[in-house]
């Protein structure tokens, strides 16, 4: 009994991933105190190796596929997939973070460690199998991304952020909290596959209603995580104050490792009490496509406007979800995949302009971006093209698979509102483009800097991702329909 | 006597979570609306253990460990955040922390 209580080294290799970054964090900890100013550029450094190294592990443990910890994670395509993109999309974070904390003068030290810690908790929601383990790497990582938005602790708007952060998303938190306590009792189990066989196996007497109270608590909690309608309130505020680079992470990873439980949990666990919970979802993704872009139509800070831009995509992702299929949750993992890439690209730029102090931050302050700095200004237009969903991007491919299986569930409705919704959205990326390439230069693209080297590969690794998703979508879209089921 | 059944914690728990609930929508001051999120975790810690009594299991009192560290853990940063927020802006007021459109 207690001898397969002690994992074997083969569990512990499959946890590989999450121990670089942990033990790679904690040294950061421990070592910031003790080295100078001068090193500021080590934690940096050493972030993208740990990274780096972390991502080979992920794909080198998906050579050996299975169970750790008494079945509490499971290593497979699907958490391998999400494994990949939340480290890459810290990678992509770490690059414009080195000109953006010399620009504003901050500790580099524990950004980096905080960054590190909040993947780590990533990690572990995308492989975790079982709900307690989900809670645990949510919080890693919430607790972490809360200290991250308010970075700047000097800067009112970022306390502001950080605080509406933190209190949104705790109470969001407990919601979930509430709906696991309640699966836990009323299946007797936290296991997603033990709690699906509960239900199906209708031995819970009087337990349904509970089982869907559970359903909705944990739909409201992930709602919030997802920035999903009606729970988005949060969302432009806390990317309009958080440091440019921790916005383009926080649009990014924590949000796909939010999908990734969401997609695990309502198609494992809830899979049984489908049609329960689609028309919730219909509404939730119909309400976040047409409020996120309607919204972001009247914006001027660039910030809010791609926070409003990343709720309307959020829906996108939730129109995957209520096709409740096999071809909609491979089309969620592309999405999430094209979609880190595009705005974190979308974001540097941002991280790029806005200059000290982030003063430019309005739509206008991009006029004649394009005649001052042809090359950022190319692409940005990559990332917004994306954005909008053009052939040969990947946002065009996300979208269309996304779509293709709303309509392969017969959710044609939705399928219309969603493409409508599309064509509106395009307005507001246009006019952005519009004013880089027709508008006379401003203060604020006469003042840009010259790129430094992390901040061009910023903006060139997402901007190569993003065609390369557009141009041979197989790649990536084979590997995802494999990993797509869950219950065979 | 009654005997005191799972359905009585449940019905506790339920009342925990209404109240944190409506606190954390109608109160003005940030420590309230802590408190309030507190009230609704020690909710969920109430359901875990009645639960694990139910089900003579004891991975509910393990998972309410759990929930009790991270409470721990969600209370020390958000305080943390408000002591920042309060360093540059004195007030613990939600409806006065309006800078970014609410």
């Amino acid at each position: 009994m207690y001898a397969s209580l002690v994992p074997t080294s083969a569990e512990m290799i499959r946890f590989l991933p999450e121990l670089i970054l942990t033990v790679v964090a904690t040294l950061f900890m421990v070592l910031d105190p003790l080295l100078g100013r001068q090193s500021r550029h080590v934690y940096g450094h050493f972030s993208i190796l740990a990274l780096l190294g972390a991502m080979a592990a992920a794909v080198y443990v998906y050579r050996d596929p299975g169970a750790a910890f008494s079945g509490m994670l499971m290593v497979d395509g699907f958490a391998t997939f999400f494994r990949v993109v939340v480290i890459g999309v810290g990678i992509l974070t770490v690059l414009p973070s080195y000109r953006y904390l010399d620009r504003e003068d901050a500790e580099t030290g524990e950004y980096h460690a905080l960054l590190l810690f909040s993947i780590v908790g990533q990690c572990v929601m995308v492989t975790a199998n079982e709900l307690i383990m989900i809670f645990i790497g949510l919080e890693i990582s919430s607790i972490a991304s809360y200290v991250l938005a308010g970075y700047l602790r000097d800067d009112r708007r970022a306390n502001e952020a950080a605080l509406k952060y933190f209190l949104l998303g705790s109470f969001a938190t407990a919601f979930f909290l509430y709906g696991v306590a309640l699966i836990y009792g009323m299946t007797g189990s936290t296991n997603l596959a033990t709690v699906r066989r509960a239900i199906l196996g209708g031995s819970l007497g009087s337990a349904p209603i509970f089982i869907g109270v559970a359903a909705a608590l944990m739909f409201v909690g992930l709602g919030f995580k997802v920035s999903g309608a009606p729970f988005q309130i949060w969302a432009p505020d806390v990317y309009q104050g958080a440091p440019t680079p921790v916005a383009a992470f926080l649009s990014a990873g924590p949000k796909a490792a939010a999908f990734a439980i969401f997609l695990r949990i309502f198609l494992t666990a809830f899979q049984p009490i489908g049609p329960g919970w689609e028309p919730l979802v219909w509404v939730s993704a119909l309400a976040s496509m047409t409020l996120g872009n309607f919204a972001a139509l009247t914006q001027s800070n660039i910030k809010r406007l791609l926070a409003y831009s990343s709720i309307a995509h959020a829906g996108y992702v939730l129109v995957a979800l209520a096709a409740r299929s096999n071809v909609g949750t491979a089309a969620a993992m592309f999405y999430m995949a094209a979609y880190a890439f595009m705005n974190i690209g979308a974001f540097a730029v941002v991280s790029h302009l806005s200059g000290k102090g982030e003063r430019y931050l309005k739509v206008e302050d991009f006029a004649g971006l394009g005649a001052k700095q042809p090359g950022t200004a190319a692409l940005l237009s990559i990332f917004l093209l994306s954005l909008i969903g053009v052939p040969l991007t990947g946002g065009f491919f996300g979208k269309f698979y996304i779509f293709k299986a709303a309509l392969d569930s017969h959710l044609v409705w939705l399928t219309v509102l969603g493409l409508l919704n599309s064509a509106v959205a395009a307005y507001y990326y246009l006019r952005i483009l519009v004013m880089m390439y027709m508008r006379e230069p401003g203060e604020a693209a006469s003042r840009i800097q010259p790129l430094t080297p992390g901040l061009r590969a910023a903006l060139v690794l997402p901007a190569l991702g993003t065609l390369v998703l557009g141009i041979f979508p197989g790649w990536v879209l084979d590997f995802a329909g494999r990993s797509s089921v869950f219950v065979r | 006597m009654h005997p005191i059944t799972t359905a009585h914690y449940l019905g506790l728990s339920a009342a925990l979570l209404l109240i944190g609930t409506v606190g954390v929508l109608t109160r003005r001051n940030i420590v309230i609306i802590l408190m309030s999120i507190e009230l609704i975790l020690n909710a969920v810690n109430l359901n875990l253990i009645a639960f694990s009594k139910a089900l003579q299991s004891v991975n509910g009192q393990i998972f309410a460990i759990f929930v009790i560290t991270d409470a721990v853990a969600e209370a020390a940063v958000g305080l943390g955040i408000l002591i920042a927020l309060f360093r540059n802006k004195e007030t613990v007021l939600a409806d006065e922390i309006d800078l970014l459109k609410w």
